[in-house]
Protein backbone atom coordinates (compact mmCIF):
# COMPACT_ATOMS: atom_id res chain seq x y z
CA UNK A 1 0.00 0.00 0.00
CA UNK A 2 2.81 2.30 1.07
CA UNK A 3 4.79 1.34 -2.36
CA UNK A 4 1.67 2.28 -4.22
CA UNK A 5 1.34 5.55 -2.48
CA UNK A 6 4.55 6.54 -3.08
CA UNK A 7 4.68 5.92 -6.73
CA UNK A 8 1.34 7.62 -7.26
CA UNK A 9 2.72 10.64 -5.64
CA UNK A 10 5.92 10.35 -7.43
CA UNK A 11 7.55 10.43 -4.07
CA UNK A 12 11.34 9.77 -5.54
CA UNK A 13 11.32 12.32 -7.78
CA UNK A 14 9.95 14.65 -5.40
CA UNK A 15 12.81 14.40 -3.17
CA UNK A 16 15.46 14.82 -5.73
CA UNK A 17 13.54 18.34 -6.50
CA UNK A 18 13.57 18.96 -3.07
CA UNK A 19 17.25 18.85 -3.00
CA UNK A 20 17.38 20.96 -6.73
CA UNK A 21 15.12 24.02 -5.45
CA UNK A 22 17.18 23.83 -2.48
CA UNK A 23 19.97 25.41 -4.76
CA UNK A 24 18.49 27.84 -6.15
CA UNK A 25 18.59 30.55 -3.47
CA UNK A 26 21.20 33.30 -4.36
CA UNK A 27 23.45 32.68 -1.34
CA UNK A 28 24.48 29.14 -3.11
CA UNK A 29 25.54 30.37 -6.38
CA UNK A 30 28.90 29.63 -6.90
CA UNK A 31 29.49 30.53 -10.58
CA UNK A 32 32.54 32.69 -11.12
CA UNK A 33 32.23 35.88 -13.15
CA UNK A 34 35.82 35.70 -14.67
CA UNK A 35 36.46 38.70 -16.68
CA UNK A 36 34.64 41.19 -14.45
CA UNK A 37 35.74 39.30 -10.76
CA UNK A 38 39.25 37.90 -10.42
CA UNK A 39 39.71 34.07 -9.83
CA UNK A 40 42.02 33.54 -6.28
CA UNK A 41 44.66 31.79 -7.49
CA UNK A 42 46.48 29.43 -5.19
CA UNK A 43 50.11 31.13 -4.28
CA UNK A 44 52.14 28.11 -5.74
CA UNK A 45 50.66 28.59 -9.06
CA UNK A 46 52.71 27.22 -11.96
CA UNK A 47 51.67 29.66 -14.87
CA UNK A 48 53.48 32.17 -16.80
CA UNK A 49 57.25 31.99 -16.28
CA UNK A 50 59.05 34.94 -15.62
CA UNK A 51 62.92 35.55 -15.18
CA UNK A 52 63.41 37.43 -11.81
CA UNK A 53 65.78 41.06 -12.20
CA UNK A 54 67.13 42.37 -8.47
CA UNK A 55 64.71 45.04 -8.09
CA UNK A 56 67.31 47.50 -6.83
CA UNK A 57 70.09 47.35 -10.21
CA UNK A 58 67.64 45.95 -12.55
CA UNK A 59 70.18 42.73 -13.40
CA UNK A 60 69.05 39.48 -14.13
CA UNK A 61 69.75 36.76 -11.36
CA UNK A 62 70.33 34.19 -13.87
CA UNK A 63 74.01 33.37 -13.64
CA UNK A 64 73.33 31.30 -16.94
CA UNK A 65 74.02 27.71 -15.27
CA UNK A 66 71.91 26.57 -17.60
CA UNK A 67 70.46 23.70 -15.34
CA UNK A 68 66.88 24.84 -16.18
CA UNK A 69 67.48 23.62 -19.72
CA UNK A 70 69.12 20.04 -18.33
CA UNK A 71 65.78 19.79 -16.12
CA UNK A 72 63.50 20.28 -18.81
CA UNK A 73 61.74 17.45 -20.27
CA UNK A 74 60.50 18.81 -23.04
CA UNK A 75 64.05 20.32 -23.97
CA UNK A 76 62.58 24.07 -24.49
CA UNK A 77 64.56 26.55 -22.76
CA UNK A 78 67.21 27.65 -24.11
CA UNK A 79 70.28 29.62 -22.39
CA UNK A 80 72.52 31.87 -24.38
CA UNK A 81 75.75 32.91 -22.44
CA UNK A 82 78.79 34.37 -22.75
CA UNK A 83 82.51 34.53 -20.67
CA UNK A 84 82.77 38.05 -19.48
CA UNK A 85 86.98 38.97 -20.28
CA UNK A 86 87.49 40.88 -17.76
CA UNK A 87 85.11 39.30 -14.61
CA UNK A 88 85.79 35.95 -16.19
CA UNK A 89 82.60 34.93 -15.04
CA UNK A 90 79.37 33.86 -17.71
CA UNK A 91 76.73 36.44 -18.01
CA UNK A 92 73.76 35.54 -19.32
CA UNK A 93 73.04 37.51 -23.39
CA UNK A 94 69.71 35.69 -24.43
CA UNK A 95 66.98 33.04 -22.63
CA UNK A 96 64.19 32.04 -24.90
CA UNK A 97 61.07 29.59 -23.31
CA UNK A 98 59.05 28.26 -25.56
CA UNK A 99 55.42 28.55 -24.04
CA UNK A 100 53.90 26.73 -26.55
CA UNK A 101 55.62 23.45 -25.49
CA UNK A 102 55.56 24.01 -21.67
CA UNK A 103 53.66 21.46 -19.77
CA UNK A 104 54.06 23.97 -16.62
CA UNK A 105 55.88 21.06 -14.63
CA UNK A 106 57.76 23.23 -12.57
CA UNK A 107 61.10 21.06 -13.09
CA UNK A 108 63.10 24.21 -14.01
CA UNK A 109 61.90 26.10 -11.83
CA UNK A 110 62.47 23.43 -8.96
CA UNK A 111 65.98 23.07 -10.64
CA UNK A 112 66.79 27.02 -10.36
CA UNK A 113 69.77 27.55 -7.60
CA UNK A 114 69.37 31.01 -7.47
CA UNK A 115 65.64 31.13 -7.86
CA UNK A 116 65.87 33.58 -10.84
CA UNK A 117 63.32 31.52 -13.54
CA UNK A 118 60.10 31.46 -11.73
CA UNK A 119 56.36 29.96 -12.67
CA UNK A 120 54.02 32.69 -11.56
CA UNK A 121 50.85 33.50 -11.02
CA UNK A 122 49.94 35.20 -14.42
CA UNK A 123 47.64 31.98 -16.49
CA UNK A 124 46.34 34.63 -19.47
CA UNK A 125 48.98 33.82 -21.59
CA UNK A 126 46.55 32.32 -24.26
CA UNK A 127 47.52 33.87 -27.50
CA UNK A 128 45.95 33.85 -31.21
CA UNK A 129 48.26 32.77 -33.43
CA UNK A 130 51.82 30.23 -32.72
CA UNK A 131 53.50 33.39 -32.79
CA UNK A 132 54.63 35.17 -29.87
CA UNK A 133 54.76 32.07 -27.80
CA UNK A 134 58.41 31.88 -28.16
CA UNK A 135 59.61 34.16 -25.19
CA UNK A 136 62.73 35.97 -25.28
CA UNK A 137 64.62 37.12 -22.64
CA UNK A 138 62.45 40.57 -22.56
CA UNK A 139 59.60 39.04 -22.14
CA UNK A 140 60.39 36.83 -19.74
CA UNK A 141 61.62 39.95 -17.72
CA UNK A 142 58.53 41.91 -17.93
CA UNK A 143 55.90 39.05 -17.90
CA UNK A 144 52.84 38.82 -20.24
CA UNK A 145 50.65 41.68 -20.83
CA UNK A 146 46.86 39.97 -21.26
CA UNK A 147 44.45 42.16 -22.64
CA UNK A 148 41.93 44.02 -19.99
CA UNK A 149 38.29 43.43 -20.91
CA UNK A 150 35.69 46.07 -19.66
CA UNK A 151 32.77 44.60 -18.52
CA UNK B 1 13.88 -15.74 -56.99
CA UNK B 2 15.40 -12.84 -56.42
CA UNK B 3 18.31 -12.59 -54.87
CA UNK B 4 19.17 -11.57 -51.02
CA UNK B 5 19.95 -7.82 -50.75
CA UNK B 6 21.08 -6.29 -47.38
CA UNK B 7 17.46 -5.12 -46.63
CA UNK B 8 16.67 -8.86 -46.05
CA UNK B 9 19.40 -9.43 -43.06
CA UNK B 10 17.89 -8.49 -39.68
CA UNK B 11 21.16 -7.23 -38.68
CA UNK B 12 22.84 -3.85 -39.00
CA UNK B 13 26.40 -2.81 -37.95
CA UNK B 14 26.63 0.63 -36.39
CA UNK B 15 29.53 2.56 -36.04
CA UNK B 16 29.26 4.16 -32.02
CA UNK B 17 31.79 7.13 -32.14
CA UNK B 18 34.46 8.33 -32.35
CA UNK B 19 32.78 11.83 -31.67
CA UNK B 20 29.86 10.13 -30.12
CA UNK B 21 29.42 12.09 -26.85
CA UNK B 22 29.02 9.38 -24.21
CA UNK B 23 32.10 7.86 -24.60
CA UNK B 24 33.90 11.00 -22.76
CA UNK B 25 37.04 10.94 -25.22
CA UNK B 26 37.80 9.39 -28.64
CA UNK B 27 36.77 5.89 -28.81
CA UNK B 28 34.84 4.20 -31.32
CA UNK B 29 32.14 0.89 -30.80
CA UNK B 30 31.03 -0.95 -33.33
CA UNK B 31 27.66 -2.44 -32.66
CA UNK B 32 26.29 -5.50 -33.81
CA UNK B 33 22.71 -4.65 -33.76
CA UNK B 34 19.40 -6.96 -34.19
CA UNK B 35 16.79 -4.05 -34.17
CA UNK B 36 17.55 -2.63 -30.90
CA UNK B 37 18.99 -5.71 -29.38
CA UNK B 38 23.46 -5.64 -29.48
CA UNK B 39 24.58 -8.82 -30.58
CA UNK B 40 28.32 -7.53 -30.41
CA UNK B 41 30.75 -5.11 -29.12
CA UNK B 42 34.05 -4.32 -30.30
CA UNK B 43 36.08 -1.61 -29.17
CA UNK B 44 38.12 0.54 -31.86
CA UNK B 45 40.99 2.55 -29.46
CA UNK B 46 43.84 4.47 -30.31
CA UNK B 47 42.45 7.58 -31.12
CA UNK B 48 44.33 9.11 -28.39
CA UNK B 49 47.53 7.31 -28.60
CA UNK B 50 50.83 9.19 -27.76
CA UNK B 51 53.01 7.27 -26.97
CA UNK B 52 53.69 7.83 -23.22
CA UNK B 53 55.65 4.45 -22.61
CA UNK B 54 57.93 5.48 -25.94
CA UNK B 55 58.77 8.87 -24.38
CA UNK B 56 59.69 7.21 -20.69
CA UNK B 57 62.55 5.08 -22.81
CA UNK B 58 64.04 9.10 -23.44
CA UNK B 59 63.43 10.79 -20.43
CA UNK B 60 65.11 10.19 -17.12
CA UNK B 61 63.42 9.15 -14.05
CA UNK B 62 62.69 12.30 -12.65
CA UNK B 63 61.37 13.93 -16.11
CA UNK B 64 59.33 11.26 -16.68
CA UNK B 65 57.04 12.26 -13.55
CA UNK B 66 55.20 14.79 -15.33
CA UNK B 67 54.31 12.53 -18.12
CA UNK B 68 52.43 9.97 -15.97
CA UNK B 69 50.07 12.65 -14.76
CA UNK B 70 48.48 13.02 -18.60
CA UNK B 71 47.31 9.28 -18.67
CA UNK B 72 44.55 9.72 -16.04
CA UNK B 73 44.59 13.35 -16.09
CA UNK B 74 41.03 13.23 -13.90
CA UNK B 75 43.35 10.90 -11.42
CA UNK B 76 46.55 12.24 -11.84
CA UNK B 77 48.04 12.10 -7.97
CA UNK B 78 46.97 8.36 -8.06
CA UNK B 79 49.09 7.87 -11.58
CA UNK B 80 52.16 9.72 -9.86
CA UNK B 81 52.13 7.88 -6.82
CA UNK B 82 52.64 4.87 -8.36
CA UNK B 83 55.15 5.98 -10.53
CA UNK B 84 57.48 6.94 -7.81
CA UNK B 85 56.33 3.87 -6.18
CA UNK B 86 57.90 1.87 -8.45
CA UNK B 87 61.25 3.78 -8.92
CA UNK B 88 61.47 4.41 -5.34
CA UNK B 89 61.55 0.20 -5.33
CA UNK B 90 64.37 0.08 -7.91
CA UNK B 91 65.76 2.43 -5.60
CA UNK B 92 65.35 0.56 -2.66
CA UNK B 93 64.30 3.57 -0.97
CA UNK B 94 61.03 4.71 1.30
CA UNK B 95 59.66 7.71 1.16
CA UNK B 96 59.50 9.50 4.43
CA UNK B 97 56.86 8.91 6.99
CA UNK B 98 55.65 12.52 6.86
CA UNK B 99 55.75 12.29 2.56
CA UNK B 100 54.06 8.50 2.86
CA UNK B 101 50.60 10.74 5.24
CA UNK B 102 50.83 13.39 2.80
CA UNK B 103 50.57 10.88 -0.69
CA UNK B 104 47.44 9.22 1.23
CA UNK B 105 45.46 12.68 2.14
CA UNK B 106 46.18 13.82 -1.37
CA UNK B 107 45.60 10.28 -3.24
CA UNK B 108 42.39 9.79 -1.09
CA UNK B 109 41.52 13.50 -2.44
CA UNK B 110 41.79 12.28 -5.76
CA UNK B 111 39.72 9.34 -5.33
CA UNK B 112 36.94 11.38 -4.27
CA UNK B 113 37.37 14.08 -7.27
CA UNK B 114 37.82 11.20 -10.15
CA UNK B 115 34.46 9.71 -8.70
CA UNK B 116 33.18 13.07 -9.25
CA UNK B 117 33.66 13.24 -12.27
CA UNK B 118 32.19 9.78 -12.82
CA UNK B 119 29.26 10.19 -11.10
CA UNK B 120 28.35 13.90 -12.85
CA UNK B 121 28.95 12.58 -16.13
CA UNK B 122 27.63 9.17 -15.64
CA UNK B 123 24.37 10.65 -14.49
CA UNK B 124 24.37 12.92 -17.28
CA UNK B 125 24.81 10.33 -19.71
CA UNK B 126 21.60 8.16 -17.92
CA UNK B 127 19.83 11.77 -18.53
CA UNK B 128 20.31 12.87 -15.22
CA UNK B 129 21.11 16.66 -15.46
CA UNK B 130 21.30 17.89 -11.96
CA UNK B 131 24.24 15.66 -10.56
CA UNK B 132 27.09 16.89 -12.83
CA UNK B 133 26.82 20.82 -11.77
CA UNK B 134 26.71 19.54 -7.88
CA UNK B 135 29.58 16.84 -8.16
CA UNK B 136 31.82 19.47 -10.36
CA UNK B 137 30.66 21.96 -7.32
CA UNK B 138 32.49 19.90 -4.67
CA UNK B 139 35.31 18.92 -7.34
CA UNK B 140 36.36 22.87 -7.23
CA UNK B 141 37.04 22.10 -3.66
CA UNK B 142 38.94 19.81 -3.86
CA UNK B 143 40.92 20.96 -6.89
CA UNK B 144 41.56 23.86 -4.69
CA UNK B 145 43.57 22.03 -2.18
CA UNK B 146 45.25 20.64 -5.12
CA UNK B 147 46.14 24.00 -6.20
CA UNK B 148 46.96 25.59 -3.05
CA UNK B 149 49.67 22.15 -2.31
CA UNK B 150 51.30 22.19 -5.83
CA UNK B 151 50.14 24.69 -8.16
CA UNK B 152 48.32 23.02 -10.44
CA UNK B 153 44.38 21.26 -10.87
CA UNK B 154 44.84 18.71 -12.98
CA UNK B 155 47.92 17.77 -14.01
CA UNK B 156 49.35 18.11 -10.55
CA UNK B 157 53.01 16.51 -10.60
CA UNK B 158 52.36 17.03 -7.08
CA UNK B 159 54.92 13.98 -5.78
CA UNK B 160 58.43 13.52 -6.62
CA UNK B 161 60.43 10.39 -6.74
CA UNK B 162 61.36 9.72 -2.67
CA UNK B 163 58.96 12.31 -1.65
CA UNK B 164 57.28 15.11 -1.60
CA UNK B 165 58.95 18.17 -3.76
CA UNK B 166 56.53 21.01 -1.48
CA UNK B 167 55.77 21.77 2.02
CA UNK B 168 52.38 21.63 3.10
CA UNK B 169 51.13 25.26 3.13
CA UNK B 170 49.33 26.83 5.95
CA UNK B 171 45.51 25.62 6.71
CA UNK B 172 46.28 22.65 4.99
CA UNK B 173 44.63 20.61 7.66
CA UNK B 174 42.09 23.01 8.57
CA UNK B 175 40.98 23.21 4.62
CA UNK B 176 41.05 19.32 4.37
CA UNK B 177 38.63 19.07 7.32
CA UNK B 178 36.06 21.50 6.48
CA UNK B 179 36.44 19.65 3.06
CA UNK B 180 35.37 16.30 4.77
CA UNK B 181 33.32 17.99 7.26
CA UNK B 182 31.23 19.76 4.01
CA UNK B 183 31.33 16.58 1.49
CA UNK B 184 29.65 13.79 3.79
CA UNK B 185 26.14 15.63 4.14
CA UNK B 186 26.96 16.22 -0.13
CA UNK B 187 27.05 12.42 -0.86
CA UNK B 188 24.00 11.78 0.76
CA UNK B 189 22.64 14.78 -0.97
CA UNK B 190 23.23 12.85 -4.65
CA UNK B 191 22.00 9.46 -2.95
CA UNK B 192 18.86 11.46 -2.32
CA UNK B 193 18.78 12.95 -6.02
CA UNK B 194 19.71 9.34 -7.82
CA UNK B 195 19.27 6.50 -5.60
CA UNK B 196 15.71 6.41 -4.73
CA UNK B 197 14.57 7.90 -8.49
CA UNK B 198 12.56 5.54 -10.74
CA UNK B 199 14.39 6.23 -13.76
CA UNK B 200 17.81 5.78 -12.55
CA UNK B 201 16.44 2.43 -10.76
CA UNK B 202 15.17 1.50 -14.13
CA UNK B 203 18.03 2.00 -16.25
CA UNK B 204 20.43 0.64 -13.80
CA UNK B 205 19.45 -2.27 -12.21
CA UNK B 206 20.11 -5.36 -13.72
CA UNK B 207 21.98 -3.63 -16.66
CA UNK B 208 25.23 -5.17 -17.60
CA UNK B 209 25.99 -7.44 -15.58
CA UNK B 210 29.71 -8.97 -14.71
CA UNK B 211 29.67 -12.12 -11.90
CA UNK B 212 32.53 -12.29 -9.97
CA UNK B 213 34.19 -15.53 -12.25
CA UNK B 214 34.39 -13.17 -15.31
CA UNK B 215 35.85 -10.15 -13.83
CA UNK B 216 38.48 -12.63 -12.61
CA UNK B 217 38.74 -14.29 -16.12
CA UNK B 218 38.49 -10.58 -17.91
CA UNK B 219 41.27 -8.94 -15.14
CA UNK B 220 38.70 -6.52 -14.35
CA UNK B 221 39.58 -4.78 -10.90
CA UNK B 222 38.33 -1.56 -8.85
CA UNK B 223 35.11 -1.01 -8.08
CA UNK B 224 33.66 -3.38 -10.81
CA UNK B 225 35.41 -5.95 -9.56
CA UNK B 226 33.83 -5.61 -5.48
CA UNK B 227 30.48 -4.77 -7.32
CA UNK B 228 30.67 -8.53 -7.85
CA UNK B 229 31.31 -9.02 -4.53
CA UNK B 230 34.87 -9.75 -4.49
CA UNK B 231 36.64 -8.20 -1.43
CA UNK B 232 39.79 -7.28 -3.51
CA UNK B 233 41.32 -4.23 -2.70
CA UNK B 234 45.07 -3.67 -3.26
CA UNK B 235 45.09 -1.01 -0.49
CA UNK B 236 43.93 -3.59 2.09
CA UNK B 237 45.75 -6.48 0.36
CA UNK B 238 49.38 -5.27 -0.37
CA UNK B 239 48.91 -1.77 1.18
CA UNK B 240 51.23 0.48 0.19
CA UNK B 241 52.52 3.98 1.40
CA UNK B 242 51.29 3.44 4.62
CA UNK B 243 47.54 2.46 4.13
CA UNK B 244 48.11 -0.39 6.98
CA UNK B 245 47.34 2.24 9.67
CA UNK B 246 44.32 3.64 8.37
CA UNK B 247 41.17 2.18 9.05
CA UNK B 248 38.83 1.68 6.48
CA UNK B 249 36.32 -0.92 4.97
CA UNK B 250 36.18 -2.64 1.52
CA UNK B 251 32.53 -1.97 0.02
CA UNK B 252 31.31 -4.63 -1.93
CA UNK B 253 27.93 -5.26 -4.12
CA UNK B 254 25.91 -8.71 -4.60
CA UNK B 255 24.91 -8.22 -8.30
CA UNK B 256 27.99 -6.83 -10.00
CA UNK B 257 25.23 -4.65 -11.98
CA UNK B 258 25.90 -1.23 -12.98
CA UNK B 259 23.61 -0.23 -9.84
CA UNK B 260 25.55 -1.86 -7.83
CA UNK B 261 28.66 -0.06 -9.00
CA UNK B 262 27.11 2.95 -8.12
CA UNK B 263 26.78 2.46 -4.67
CA UNK B 264 30.16 1.01 -4.37
CA UNK B 265 31.74 4.02 -5.52
CA UNK B 266 29.71 6.04 -3.47
CA UNK B 267 30.25 4.29 -0.35
CA UNK B 268 34.54 4.69 -1.56
CA UNK B 269 34.24 8.51 -1.30
CA UNK B 270 32.67 8.26 2.17
CA UNK B 271 35.27 5.57 3.10
CA UNK B 272 37.89 8.18 1.50
CA UNK B 273 36.75 10.87 3.69
CA UNK B 274 37.21 8.29 6.81
CA UNK B 275 40.85 7.94 5.12
CA UNK B 276 41.57 11.20 5.36
CA UNK B 277 40.17 12.33 8.47
CA UNK B 278 42.54 9.41 10.24
CA UNK B 279 45.62 10.78 8.03
CA UNK B 280 45.20 14.43 8.74
CA UNK B 281 44.90 14.01 12.52
CA UNK B 282 48.77 12.29 12.70
CA UNK B 283 50.91 13.65 10.10
CA UNK B 284 53.94 13.36 11.31
CA UNK B 285 57.08 15.86 11.63
CA UNK B 286 59.86 15.22 9.88
CA UNK B 287 61.26 15.63 6.35
CA UNK B 288 59.33 15.22 3.24
CA UNK B 289 61.91 14.30 0.83
CA UNK B 290 64.28 10.57 1.26
CA UNK B 291 67.82 10.39 0.58
CA UNK B 292 67.80 10.44 -3.30
CA UNK B 293 71.04 10.94 -5.50
CA UNK B 294 70.89 14.39 -8.00
CA UNK B 295 70.78 11.92 -11.06
CA UNK B 296 68.85 8.62 -10.06
CA UNK B 297 70.83 5.42 -11.46
CA UNK B 298 68.85 2.69 -10.26
CA UNK B 299 71.01 -0.40 -10.20
CA UNK B 300 70.01 -3.21 -12.94
CA UNK B 301 66.79 -4.56 -12.28
CA UNK B 302 62.75 -4.50 -12.79
CA UNK B 303 59.94 -3.47 -10.14
CA UNK B 304 56.60 -3.82 -10.58
CA UNK B 305 54.63 -1.87 -8.43
CA UNK B 306 50.44 -1.60 -8.63
CA UNK B 307 48.21 0.48 -6.48
CA UNK B 308 44.48 0.87 -5.87
CA UNK B 309 43.59 3.95 -8.55
CA UNK B 310 40.57 5.09 -8.64
CA UNK B 311 39.59 2.68 -11.50
CA UNK B 312 41.08 -0.38 -10.39
CA UNK B 313 44.84 -1.70 -10.40
CA UNK B 314 46.79 0.46 -11.97
CA UNK B 315 50.74 -0.84 -12.38
CA UNK B 316 53.61 0.03 -13.57
CA UNK B 317 56.50 -1.98 -14.61
CA UNK B 318 59.79 -0.36 -14.78
CA UNK B 319 62.91 -1.63 -15.97
CA UNK B 320 66.42 -0.27 -15.14
CA UNK B 321 69.77 -1.25 -17.17
CA UNK B 322 71.49 1.17 -14.94
CA UNK B 323 71.24 4.21 -17.16
CA UNK B 324 69.72 7.11 -16.00
CA UNK B 325 66.71 6.82 -18.81
CA UNK B 326 64.67 3.85 -17.72
CA UNK B 327 65.04 1.01 -19.97
CA UNK B 328 61.74 0.17 -20.27
CA UNK B 329 58.11 1.65 -18.49
CA UNK B 330 55.16 -0.57 -19.05
CA UNK B 331 52.18 0.35 -17.75
CA UNK B 332 49.01 -1.49 -16.35
CA UNK B 333 46.08 0.86 -16.90
CA UNK B 334 42.74 -0.09 -15.27
CA UNK B 335 40.54 0.81 -17.88
CA UNK B 336 42.13 -0.33 -20.56
CA UNK B 337 41.49 -4.05 -18.95
CA UNK B 338 38.40 -3.15 -17.92
CA UNK B 339 37.20 -1.89 -21.15
CA UNK B 340 37.72 -5.42 -22.29
CA UNK B 341 34.68 -6.94 -20.80
CA UNK B 342 32.28 -4.57 -22.32
CA UNK B 343 31.27 -6.66 -24.98
CA UNK B 344 30.49 -9.42 -22.31
CA UNK B 345 28.31 -6.33 -20.77
CA UNK B 346 26.49 -5.39 -23.51
CA UNK B 347 25.62 -8.66 -25.47
CA UNK B 348 21.75 -9.23 -25.35
CA UNK B 349 21.20 -5.50 -23.84
CA UNK B 350 19.88 -2.67 -25.99
CA UNK B 351 21.49 0.28 -27.67
CA UNK B 352 20.71 2.97 -24.68
CA UNK B 353 22.47 0.56 -22.02
CA UNK B 354 25.61 0.33 -24.12
CA UNK B 355 25.94 3.96 -23.11
CA UNK B 356 25.08 3.00 -19.39
CA UNK B 357 27.45 0.33 -19.23
CA UNK B 358 30.18 2.61 -20.76
CA UNK B 359 29.92 4.91 -18.31
CA UNK B 360 29.82 2.87 -15.67
CA UNK B 361 33.35 1.48 -16.40
CA UNK B 362 34.50 4.61 -15.77
CA UNK B 363 36.98 5.16 -18.67
CA UNK B 364 39.63 7.54 -19.02
CA UNK B 365 40.40 7.47 -23.01
CA UNK B 366 44.20 9.01 -22.34
CA UNK B 367 44.72 6.16 -19.94
CA UNK B 368 43.27 3.61 -22.40
CA UNK B 369 45.06 4.56 -25.75
CA UNK B 370 48.61 6.16 -23.57
S1 LIG C 1 57.69 23.94 -16.64
FE1 LIG C 1 58.42 21.90 -17.20
S2 LIG C 1 58.07 21.77 -19.41
FE2 LIG C 1 57.93 23.93 -18.86
S3 LIG C 1 60.01 24.72 -19.19
FE3 LIG C 1 59.87 24.13 -17.04
S4 LIG C 1 60.62 22.05 -16.98
FE4 LIG C 1 60.16 22.51 -19.12
S1 LIG D 1 68.71 27.47 -13.73
FE1 LIG D 1 68.25 29.59 -13.10
S2 LIG D 1 70.27 30.57 -13.01
FE2 LIG D 1 70.55 28.67 -14.15
S3 LIG D 1 70.29 29.28 -16.30
FE3 LIG D 1 68.28 28.62 -15.60
S4 LIG D 1 67.29 30.51 -14.89
FE4 LIG D 1 69.48 30.94 -15.05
Amino acid sequence: MRKFFRTVFLVDLLKGLRVTFRYQHPKHICTEQYPAQRPRIGERYRGAPRLNTNPETGETLCIACNLCALACPENLIVVGSERNEQTRRKELTTFTYDTSRCMFCGLCEDACPVDALELTQDFEIATYSREGQIWDRQMLEEGPKPTPYEC
Amino acid sequence: MAEATFLDSTELVLNMGPQHPSPHGVRRVILKLDGEKVLGADCVIGYLHRGVEKIGENRTYQQFTPYVDRMDYVAAVSNGLGYCLAVEKLLNIEAPPRAQAVRVILTELNRIASHLVWLGTHALDIGALTPVFYCFREREEVLTVFENYCGARLTTHAFRIGGLQYELYDGFEEQVKAFCDMFLAKVDEYEELLTGNRIWIGRLKGVGILTAEECKAYGVTGPLLRAAGVKWDIRKAQPYSGYDQYEFDIPTGENGDTFDRYKVRLEEMRQSVRIIRQAVDRIPEGPIMGKVPKVIKPPVGEAYVSIEAPKGELGYFVVSDGSPQPYRVRVRPPSFINLQAVDKMVRGGLVADVVAVIGTIDIVLGEVDR
